[in-house]
């Protein structure tokens, strides 16, 4: 048997959650198991609660479970402190086959005990990793007794990795949260311009970008979930009077269970792209209804967005007419590129996501051009077929997607928690497009094409 | 001064190792035309695609059984069978690995009856067999994987007639290195297996179309052959015997081993080619006797900035081993020796040779990063080398890295660093004796300045 060119398939288990704009009525499927043995991009349940939660810059992030899941989650991500270091520490109960048989209970909570002797944090959150889940440590009585035992508040994360996928690990990081929360003192000031920001892990410096937009509009940020956070910020989350929330697929539920429990309302924004910045900066502006915010959310936005978009405008020209595969974590992210490859004057030819919500998949059907293929927890093969078919250009992905599409001659897009350059606001609008720039305009594609001879 | 391991620690701070499923892919990826599936949950796979595929630059397919609530508490066969079956559907493997994870093994899944089934189920004849692999991540660290992952496969080893061949059987190295240890194979005419194989796989150049299944890797039909080679040439002194392919070649099929360090440094270079010559009767090449005679002329270049290093040597044993006793050779004396792994061998290895030279060094096994750096800075190491997850060494504590080893996420290039053979030795030299001047010369001045000068007279009074 010779070796062959393996087939273009696409498993007809796989239908439902891809279609083409125009050519498929039906809705698209998401949020379900993945299919095993087709090589999803997904992570777990434990990366969904590891990626929320691990920007709380103060915190022991003790992760209960074998050395693996801890070494694959140590210090990988691009989120900056403008304090604390602690996060930035990757902590294992290391389990052991003894342990395996034996159980766990005891080691953990030797291991918060001597961390908080030796760290003396105000929180620490335990993960729960696929074996514990089996073993049935009781992570909740091990937490309650270390809590009391050293009067600090110790977490647990449910996140066993079977239970779901990285969704529920999102939803995991959120319950944790709802727990730091404290309930408010009484009723915010009255007239007080104090908001959280939730959705932002302050890559590159994001939430700071975004904290001093706020700031010149005359609005205070109370805290932000999670980048750059620290404990006793965080308990004081519920004195804000408004929640605007970014990255929806992990922040939405949260934003839901705040306004349940505590009332207060929340709007969805984007700080991705010139137009996505200003639009979001006018709504929270004319959400307080004050004449003195919006009149400087104007004043500012004509200021960046006049820089910004004669910038852009050098891009575009440049730019104009490639087409753009995009396939990212979760939707926001996804119908914000859409929008912002718009602005440079690119074409989305395919997007998806690996947890897109079904109302970010309406919003993205709606966006995006006829014959755009939208799909939903993909796989190489798929990413491979739709990329060529539809003649990508570019993709933007995470470090798995990357050599995948360098293999493939197309230029690429780290769009992930990795990088180490902010994409927000009007100077992340121009970031980006520098960088799409940086990718389809370098000069070693010329060399792609052809041979020696 | 005694060793340190760490077996009653109640907890890991900032590791020094993955686990053995993570080891296990590598191999898989060096045999030719093959998959890999990982039975646990779906975010195995994932991290460790994601952490190889940074190291090398390369696509890692790896398939999982994406096992959920409903497979963990009833079992995940099911799962199993049908990932084997869409992983065959879209990549036509010719060999396909199943390792496992933490999860599978101890909700208690039996792999190898699962695979057999299957087999059976599908009438899938003598093509792509199906290796089982139990790694468990709580079973031992990548290192271990790797080396079981190995030997299991050499378990597909026939009892063949007696051939020429020699069986060459690699740790975890780069790409670049595989093709030097080929090149001096080569050079000295020898002909040889070599198991695994992940020059061409895991470094591909760039070309169309994109096969979502590399060509190269070891061929199926030179694993057969394998129980019929003349001799195993293994490197693999630090493998515990239970783990080692080198070993149950010879005892199943009675082929003489020689195990022996990667070829690294002049010693260790020295003995492979030396064994290669004695094997094949073949005199060493002119080639091959001028490159030892540039590193010659290399290691007495920069001996005395070398001598000024004092090392902090960090990763798999078998590597780090290495590593150490060609810094021995070249006077960059180790002060720490770490590895995460759980073993004895390192230390029985490196012993004497620092015994000779009066070198007192701390060995320390199944090491966390907080230790390895805690010790570097209490033994005043000023050269750090190792892999990535060494960074802190330098961001926090100044000391230099220069990495080596797997994985390297934060640099370009893991798979390309070659430092085995004559030449590969001296470019792994240079690299550390100009990490090592430029750490003088970016300091030399101030450091003078502060140490000498006390002034003008007219304002020594302040």
């Amino acid at each position: 048997m010779q070796p062959e060119k393996t087939p273009d398939t696409v498993f007809e288990e796989r239908k439902d959650f891809i279609l083409t704009k125009g050519k498929h009525k039906q809705q698209l499927k998401c949020d379900a198991d993945s299919l095993a043995g087709c090589v999803s991009q997904r992570a777990c349940v434990y990366c969904g609660a590891r990626v929320v939660l691990n920007p709380i810059t103060d915190a022991v992030h003790l992760v209960h479970g074998p050395i693996g899941c801890a070494s694959y989650t140590w210090d990988i991500r691009g989120s900056l402190s403008s304090g604390p270091e602690l996060y930035r520490f990757s902590f294992s109960t290391d389990l052991k086959e003894e342990d395996i048989i034996f159980g766990g209970e005891k080691k953990l909570a030797r291991a918060i005990d001597e961390l908080v002797g030796k760290y003396h944090p105000g929180l620490v959150l335990v993960y729960s990793t696929c074996i514990v889940g089996v073993i049935g440590d009781d992570l909740e009585a091990v937490c309650r007794a270390a809590s009391r035992r050293h009067g600090i508040e110790v977490i647990p994360v449910q996140s066993s990795g079977f239970i779901g996928n990285k969704s529920a690990g999102y939803r995991a990081a959120c319950d944790a949260l709802l727990r730091i929360i404290r309930p408010p003192k009484g009723k915010g000031l009255p007239g007080s311009r104090s908001i959280n920001y939730l959705g932002d892990f302050n890559l590159a410096g994001e939430v700071w970008i975004i904290k001093d937009y706020l700031r010149q509009m005359g609005v205070d940020m109370n805290v932000s979930f999670t980048g750059d956070s620290r404990y006793e910020t965080l308990k004081g989350a519920a004195g804000a009077s408004l929640n605007i929330v970014q990255c929806a697929g992990s922040m939405i539920y949260l934003a839901n269970k705040m306004e349940e429990l505590y009332g207060i309302p929340f709007l969805n924004v984007s700080f991705l792209g010139l137009e996505d910045t200003a639009q979001s900066l006018r709504k929270i502006a004319s959400w307080f209804g004050d004449g003195g915010v919006a009149a400087r959310a104007e004043e500012l936005i004509e200021r960046e967005s006049a820089g910004a978009g004669k910038r852009l405008e050098w891009y575009r020209e440049r730019l104009q007419g490639k087409k753009a595969a995009v396939y990212v974590g979760g939707g926001f992210k996804a119908i914000s590129l859409i929008k912002q490859f718009r602005e440079i004057g690119i074409d989305v030819v395919m997007i998806g996501t690996q947890t897109g919500r079904k109302e970010e998949y309406e919003t993205i059907s709606e966006l995006v051009d006829e014959g755009t293929v939208v799909l939903d927890d993909a796989n190489p093969s798929e990413l491979e077929k739709f990329m060529l078919e539809k003649g990508a250009h570019l993709l933007v992905g995470g470090v798995k997607e990357r050599p995948l599409a360098y293999k493939l001659g197309v230029a690429f897009i780290d769009h992930n928690h990795d990088r180490k350059h902010p994409l927000s606001g009007f100077v992340g609008a121009v970031n980006f497009a520098g960088e799409v720039y940086s990718t389809l305009c370098s000069p070693v594609w010329k060399y792609v094409g052809g041979g020696i001879l | 001064m005694s060793d340190k391991t760490a077996h009653c620690r109640n907890y890991n701070e900032n590791p020094c190792s993955m686990c053995m499923p993570m080891g296990g892919i590598l191999p898989f990826k060096g045999i030719g035309q093959s998959m890999v599936i990982i039975h646990g949950s779906q975010g195995c796979s994932t991290y460790m695609r994601r952490h190889i595929a940074e190291h090398f630059n390369e696509p890692i397919d790896v398939a999982s059984s994406s096992l959920n609530e409903k497979g963990t508490i009833y079992g995940g066969e099911e799962n199993l069978k049908q990932g084997l079956d869409n992983l065959i559907k879209a990549y036509r493997p010719r060999v396909i690995g199943v390792l496992t994870t933490c999860l599978a093994e101890t909700i208690g899944e039996d792999i190898d009856r699962i695979a057999a089934e299957y087999r059976l189920e599908r009438g899938l004849g003598r093509e792509c067999p199906i290796i089982a692999v139990p790694t468990p991540g709580y079973g031992g660290t990548h290192f271990e994987g790797y080396w079981l992952a190995l030997k299991k496969i050499a378990g597909l080893a026939g009892r063949v007639p007696e051939h020429s061949r020699l069986n060459v059987i690699i740790p975890n190295l780069s790409p670049a290195d595989i093709r030097e240890i080929k090149r001096i194979l080569d050079l000295m005419e020898a002909e040889y297996i070599l198991l695994p194989d992940f020059s061409d796989t895991l470094d591909r150049p760039f070309e169309r179309p994109y096969k979502k299944l590399p060509d190269g890797g070891t061929k199926l039909s030179d694993i057969t052959a394998m129980g019929g080679s003349r001799a195993t040439i293994q490197m693999g002194t630090t493998v515990d015997e239970s783990v080692s392919p080198g070993r149950y070649l010879e005892k199943e099929f009675g082929v003489p081993l020689y195990n022996i360090p990667v070829p690294m440094g002049i010693e260790s270079t020295d003995l492979f080619v030396s064994l290669l010559s004695r094997i094949t009767g073949h005199p060493v090449p002119d080639e091959l006797a001028r490159e030892r005679g540039r590193l010659l002329d290399c290691m007495i270049d920069s001996h005395k900035y070398n001598f000024r290093g004092r090392s902090v040597i960090f990763g798999e044993p078998e590597l780090v081993s290495a590593i150490a006793a060609t810094c021995i050779e070249n006077g960059i004396f180790p002060v720490v020796l770490a590895t995460g792994s759980k073993t004895e061998k390192m230390s029985l290895l490196l012993r004497p040779r620092l015994a000779e030279h009066h070198v007192k060094c701390l060995f320390l096994t199944e090491a966390d990063f907080f230790t390895i750096r805690e010790q570097s800075v209490r033994l005043k190491a000023n050269i750090a080398i190792g892999h990535s997850d060494g960074r802190y060494l330098t961001e926090r504590e100044g000391i230099p890295l220069v990495r080596a080893g797997f994985p390297i996420h934060d640099r370009v290039g893991g798979q390309r660093l070659l430092s085995v053979g004559y030449s590969g030795t001296t470019m792994f030299l240079d690299r550390v004796t100009n990490t090592l001047l430029e750490n003088k010369y970016r300091n030399y001045r101030s450091s003078m300045y502060r140490k000498f000068y006390r002034g003008d007279e007219k304002d020594t009074v302040r």
